[in-house]
């Protein structure tokens, strides 16, 4: 019992533990929708996105949040409408809006040496960083996050299944759509701390895509998503503070591990089930 | 009778591209028009300016009012079928979403989703997967999201892509039933006898409106010789039309490249090649 409760003495890691199941829980939320609409690469380019906007919000000594959030929201809106006004696919908007984003963060750090040692932590998450501040942020973008999902449940699902005939039915998609960039936004700034920019992706994804392995209804998904993400994310700390490796590596190392494990496991049930016949229901 | 929608000098592209030219289309209450034509004959394009997707270039499209209610059945081949929603799941998508703000369905909500797979059919498959339901199946569990939402107008976009005959002949027959009850109804559709045989009012389209009237009138070899520029052979018996597109003039031998080496082998010398499998011989 030790083993568990010795890492609590430390401040640090209280903070951290916090920070790491809320932001793994609120991953793997937005996560589904990001999953189904097939824009799992989204997260990872956003992150990087930000990157560039934390660094503009620092030259221009705006406030972090403020900048990065803006920045992501702006980038976030841009591959929207890019993939719905014009014939350029998810992944090609994601890869030109966010890598030149992130370009433009490279670049200034590399004119303004002085402050790069401290974007490591951005780009590999570093729980010894978690300040109050960082933890009333997360608690607010979930607070956000999870009052969205739930009054714009049944919108969102129907945007996401079909925007364009959600459209027809009188969904206000592009309204939809932009609050969940904002909402998309703010959880990658939140994220940053703990996960790391070149970590949040995978935080994002991998724990939609393993419940998705075990389950076909959307609202199981979402509910053990995020479960998976918030208790991934409590583990992954207690690695991080006993292996010493960082927050956001080894939260994702053990998400992708589960999912392997889950992988394997779905596939020795299919081979088994494929022996027996197909049940028919009803009239074709 | 004043129309549900009008559109009047219509014109739509994309880029330099004209799909569509000069259309005068209205719908009226109580219509049930099928619009036909060929690929790329701007159906679904007119469609979705009807549905107010896309925004016409040049003319106007006038709604009898703002708040006009009007259902979509998009092409099978739009969804996403891995999407991890049940038939019950898709059906209460249509429903008027201001009206409940929790997330979870209302009991009464539930019991009118359930109420029309029923009468379509498909009530026992409402906790299925939208995936494990045979074409005719998903269409219908499609239709029924468009009619638990009450519409004036019901938009269809080839409702009889990829299901069978029987299914095909099911989905116009609901359709005609539906119509008869006072509902308006748009369709596009290829299946041109299907269309012949139930819907009152074919539009014919080839970028432009070639002709628009009964299907007596409109099924006739120089409309839609006109329209698919090919040859088409109509055949009337009774109060029933057929439509068969004529046949490729060249034979087969004349497609086909000779039996030569590195070509397509012919019947006999696949005959001769043949041997008995090992495997089987020894089972």
């Amino acid at each position: 019992m030790d083993v568990l409760f010795a890492p609590f003495q430390y401040e640090f890691f209280r903070n951290g533990a916090i920070a790491a199941v809320l932001v793994g829980g609120l991953c793997a939320m937005i996560g589904v929708y990001i999953v189904l609409r097939g824009m799992s690469f989204i997260g990872h380019g956003l992150s990087h996105a930000v990157f560039g906007g934390a660094v503009v919000a620092f030259i221009l000594q705006f406030n972090f949040y403020v900048g990065a959030v803006s920045w992501g929201f702006v980038a976030a809106l841009l591959i929207n409408q890019t993939v719905r006004k014009t014939t350029i696919s998810a992944d090609a908007a994601i890869g030109v809006v966010t890598t030149a984003s992130f370009a433009l963060g490279v670049a200034l750090i590399s004119r303004y040496r002085r402050f790069s040692q401290s974007f490591d932590a951005a780009l590999f998450g570093n729980v010894l960083g978690v300040t109050p501040t960082d933890i009333a942020v997360i608690v607010f973008v979930t607070l956000a996050a999870t009052f969205m999902l739930f009054f714009f449940y049944k919108q969102l699902l129907f945007t996401t299944f079909n925007s364009e005939v959600a459209q027809v039915y009188g969904i206000p998609t592009f309204w939809i759509e932009t609050w969940f960039a904002l909402i998309l936004a703010g959880v990658i700034i939140a994220a940053v701390q703990i996960m790391g920019v070149t970590m949040i992706g995978a935080a994002l994804v991998v724990p939609p895509i393993t419940i998705r392995l075990l389950t076909d209804s959307f609202h199981r998904l979402i509910i053990y998503s995020t479960i998976l993400g918030a208790v991934t994310g409590l583990i992954g700390m207690y690695l991080s503070f006993y292996v010493d490796v960082s927050s956001g590596a080894s939260i994702v190392l053990l998400q992708s591990a589960l999912f392997c494990v889950t992988l394997v496991y779905v596939s020795r049930v299919r081979s088994r089930s494929r022996l027996v016949p197909t049940p028919v229901y009803g009239p074709t | 009778m004043q129309p549900l929608i009008e559109l009047t000098g219509v014109n739509f592209g994309y880029g330099a591209f004209n799909v569509l030219e000069d259309i005068d289309l209205h719908l009226h209450p109580g219509q049930f028009v099928g619009l036909v034509g060929p690929s790329g004959a701007g159906k679904t394009s007119l469609l979705k300016l009807v549905l107010d997707l896309l925004t016409p270039g040049e003319g106007r499209i006038e709604r009898v009012r703002s708040n006009l209610r009007v259902t979509y059945v998009p092409q099978i081949e739009t969804v996403d079928w891995s999407f991890p929603v049940t038939a019950e799941e898709v059906v209460l998508m249509g429903l008027d979403h201001r009206q409940n703000i929790w997330p979870w369905p209302r009991r009464s909500e539930r019991e009118r989703a359930r109420a029309i797979l029923d009468q379509l059919e498909i009530g026992q498959l409402a906790e299925r997967h939208i995936r494990d339901l045979s074409g005719g199946q998903q269409q219908r569990v499609f239709l029924a999201r468009a009619l638990v939402a009450e519409p004036e107008i019901l938009v269809l976009d080839e409702p009889t892509t990829g299901v069978d005959v029987r299914s095909a002949e099911n989905i116009f027959h609901w359709l005609t039933h539906l119509n008869q009850d006072g509902m308006t109804i748009l369709l596009t559709t290829h299946d041109l006898n299907m269309a012949a045989a139930h819907v009152p009012w074919v539009v014919c389209l080839n970028r432009r409106i070639m002709a628009q009237g009964p299907p007596q009138e409109i099924f006739t070899e120089s409309i839609l010789e006109d329209a698919y520029k090919g040859e088409f052979i109509v055949i009337r018996q009774n109060d029933m039309i057929f439509v068969q597109q004529k046949p490729h003039p060249h034979g087969l031998s004349e497609v086909l490249p000779d039996p030569v080496e590195g070509g397509l082998p012919n019947h006999d010398s696949r005959e001769k090649s043949a041997k008995p499998d090992p495997a089987l011989k020894e089972s």
